[in-house]
């Protein structure tokens, strides 16, 4: 691991100070749980054979939350990889969005039950669809963005001609594990983004490993961040463990994009304690003592050190967060069981379309 | 009704299409004030400025992806590859990506975006200037590829392309930029999408065949005409979809197909006209279905003598046209 942990390190900021009331920050915690206790539930269901396979986003729900509550929800676009779970959840999904996915089941609304679970899709959140080959997502998030910047830049034109420009830029953020980092499309994505100051936030989530590769064999730099010089764009490091830091990091990122001072490269630190998916077995590459470690990353009981320090939570309160969470996911597992599969000649179409429904005009 | 190059008719769509929808964008290399290596973009960097024509980096995945992107969230790009044999770095972005975001998505979301690049050889262009590549991608549901084969066709195909919801592979044979002409209406038209065309009525054997390829064709036939050899030819235009209807009915009347494409032969598109011909025209065949196509090989070599030993031509048409008349 590149930064060594010997505890449970304490969250430092202050949430009031960055902004934040103390409703939103028991909401971000109850985001979080509802997103573990959701995956911890998928990888019981995969080992109980009850579905094919899930990819987990264990350890990554500080980077997700602390992002999402960083965006204009509704507004924001968000083009995701295959640990946003809880970046998803904290955007608006619901537990059985997900659940239908993981079984693919008729209803699923992320790919009607055609993609492998964790491949995230929701248009009225502003998710769009990924796919499973790393990081091609994010030269077309630079895309994404550099729509943004034609719509300011061709208003005239664009309204003559019926078209709503808001009145604002929207901020896209693509997220990527670091081994994507080593894609050309990463290369390509900064490229464009440095060139066009690109309303753009690529959020990478250091894990410290690609499946089985650590992150020392995808780079001679000490840090993912670092690149961003490279490119002329902005470089930031949080400790992706501390939900506050990544919303401070997120929020000043956000910030400079919608002002036009372009795209940060965000590096989020945290440790997939976890295998890669339901198919790897992480013994092969990795000491038991190295993932303990890790564990001392994780950004949940971190942040419910903090509420109970600042007197937020109490054991009741989180004792009904957690009933609540888990009659959530109980129920998500019950409509995704009850619901039928797609009939087989689903799988026809829809390949081409008819109509075009393309693009975020207006506010 | 006025003459007009191909390149000419395919830069008056792009003009006529920018003037009429501001969400129509190019983007490519080398597109803005050099109007691109082959002229189609000449002139519209000065007429719609820089945020409408714009040169890219030297970078081929990401003018794909950045066109995904732009045609994700409302626009109308027009991604220009220098050449075709350039377009295997953004693969995996058309293949993956583009043609298969509408269907992974559940319907949700469309990626409206064209991709034009010049294809073909017989320009001195070597391994790396002279490919065609269109069996590659229409070989992937989910993407349409066109290819015209003259400048009324190349206009209204464009045109339709750029207002297709999905994304379009647009390959131009740039061997007949300027060597085919044709009369092109001034202003809108569009040529749909799909539909092959009859372009010579004819009766002992049908020639398929697109671009550059039907160009030779066309004067194929009428080298074989002098000799009594009544040949009828069709423009494929529209690789995928692909026209079943109109190969069908062609070889229901003349009962002998001869497909010509400037691809390597071995699965090239010929492979698929001659397998819906043995699948569902089988009866209607009164000979081996032909191919006539470059040889397996790496790449249209430099030389001229190895270059024209590579191409097909009017005249080895004609030859593959008196053999399988003579069947």
């Amino acid at each position: 691991m590149a930064v060594e942990v010997k505890e449970l390190l304490p969250i430092t900021q202050r949430h009031e100070e960055l902004g934040l009331s103390d409703e939103t920050v028991l909401q971000m915690y109850y985001h979080l749980l509802l997103s573990r206790r959701l995956d911890e539930r998928c990888w019981v269901l995969q080992r109980q054979g009850r579905v094919p396979f899930h990819i987990s986003g264990i350890a990554h729900e500080g980077i997700g939350v602390g992002a999402a509550y960083a965006l204009r929800k509704g507004f924001d676009i968000v083009h995701p990889y295959y640990r946003d779970l809880a970046l998803s959840i904290a955007m608006g999904m619901k537990p059985v969005e997900f659940m239908l996915a993981l079984y693919g089941k008729k209803g699923d609304p992320h790919s009607a039950a055609r993609q492998m679970p964790s491949h995230f899709s929701l248009r009225r959140l502003n998710i769009i669809s990924g796919s499973s080959p790393v990081a091609t997502q994010l030269p077309q998030a630079a895309g994404i963005a550099l729509a943004e910047v034609l719509k300011q830049k061709l208003r005239p034109q664009l309204e003559a001609a019926g078209f709503r420009v808001s009145r604002e830029m929207r901020v896209v953020l693509t997220s990527t594990g670091e081994g994507s980092t080593s894609e050309g499309d990463f290369h390509e994505a900064l490229n464009w983004a440095g060139i066009y100051k690109l309303p753009l936030i690529v959020l990478v989530h250091n894990n410290q490993y690609a499946i089985s590769v650590p992150v020392w064999k995808q780079m001679a730099v000490k840090r993912v961040a670092d690149r961003a010089a490279a490119y002329g764009i902005h470089g930031a490091v949080c400790d992706g463990g501390n939900v506050l830091e990544v919303y401070q990091v997120v929020k000043e990122a956000v910030d400079r994009a919608r002002a036009g001072e372009g795209t940060t490269l965000i590096e989020a630190v945290t440790y997939r304690w976890t295998p890669h998916s339901s198919d790897d077995d992480d013994r092969t590459y990795r000491t038991r003592e190295e993932v303990e470690q890790g564990k001392l990353r994780d950004p949940l009981p971190r942040l419910r050190d903090y509420l109970y320090r600042r007197s937020l939570l109490t054991q009741r309160l989180e004792d009904e967060l957690e009933e609540r969470v888990r009659a959530e996911v109980d129920e998500a597992q019950r409509l995704a069981e009850e619901a039928p599969y797609p009939a087989p000649e689903e799988a026809l179409a829809p390949v081409f379309a008819t109509e075009d429904r393309s693009g975020w005009w207006g506010e | 009704m006025p003459e007009k190059t191909l390149i000419e008719a395919i830069r008056e769509a792009i003009d006529e299409e920018m003037a009429r929808d501001p969400r129509v964008f190019v983007v490519g290399e080398d597109v803005g004030p050099r109007g691109g290596v082959f002229r189609a973009t000449m002139g519209l960097w000065q007429k719609y400025g820089e945020w409408r024509v714009i040169d890219s980096p030297l970078a081929e995945l990401s003018i794909v992806a950045i066109g995904i992107g732009a045609a994700l969230n409302g626009f109308r790009p027009i991604c220009e590859i220098q050449f075709a044999d350039f377009i295997h770095p953004a693969f995996n972005q058309i293949v993956n990506e583009a043609a298969r975001f509408f269907y992974r998505s559940g319907g949700v979301y469309n990626v409206p975006m064209v991709i034009r690049a010049p294809y073909g050889g017989g320009i001195s262009g070597g391994l790396y200037h002279s490919q065609s590549v269109e069996a590659f991608f229409a070989h992937v549901p989910g993407l349409k590829v066109v290819i015209p084969s003259n400048p009324y066709d190349a206009k209204g195909l464009l045109k339709a392309a750029i207002r297709d919801p999905n994304p379009v592979l647009f390959f131009e044979p740039k061997k007949g930029y300027r060597l085919i002409k044709g009369e092109v209406p001034d202003g809108d038209y569009i040529v749909p999408i799909g539909p092959a065309k009859v372009t010579r009525e004819g009766s002992d054997l049908t020639v398929f065949a697109y671009g550059m390829m039907h160009y030779y064709a066309l004067q194929a036939a009428e080298m074989v005409a002098k000799e009594g050899i009544d040949v009828e030819v069709v423009d494929l235009r529209t690789l995928a979809p692909v026209d079943k209807a109109t190969i069908l009915n062609s070889v229901k009347k003349t009962g002998k197909a001869l497909i010509v494409y400037e691809d390597n032969l071995t699965l090239g598109y010929g492979a698929e006209v001659a397998a819906i011909l043995a699948e569902e025209g089988f009866e209607y065949l009164d000979g081996p279905v032909m191919r006539l196509a470059g040889p397996d090989v790496p790449g249209v070599p430099f030389s001229p003598p190895m270059q024209d030993f590579f191409m097909p031509s009017p005249q080895k048409i004609a030859e593959a046209i008196r053999r399988l008349a003579r069947y």
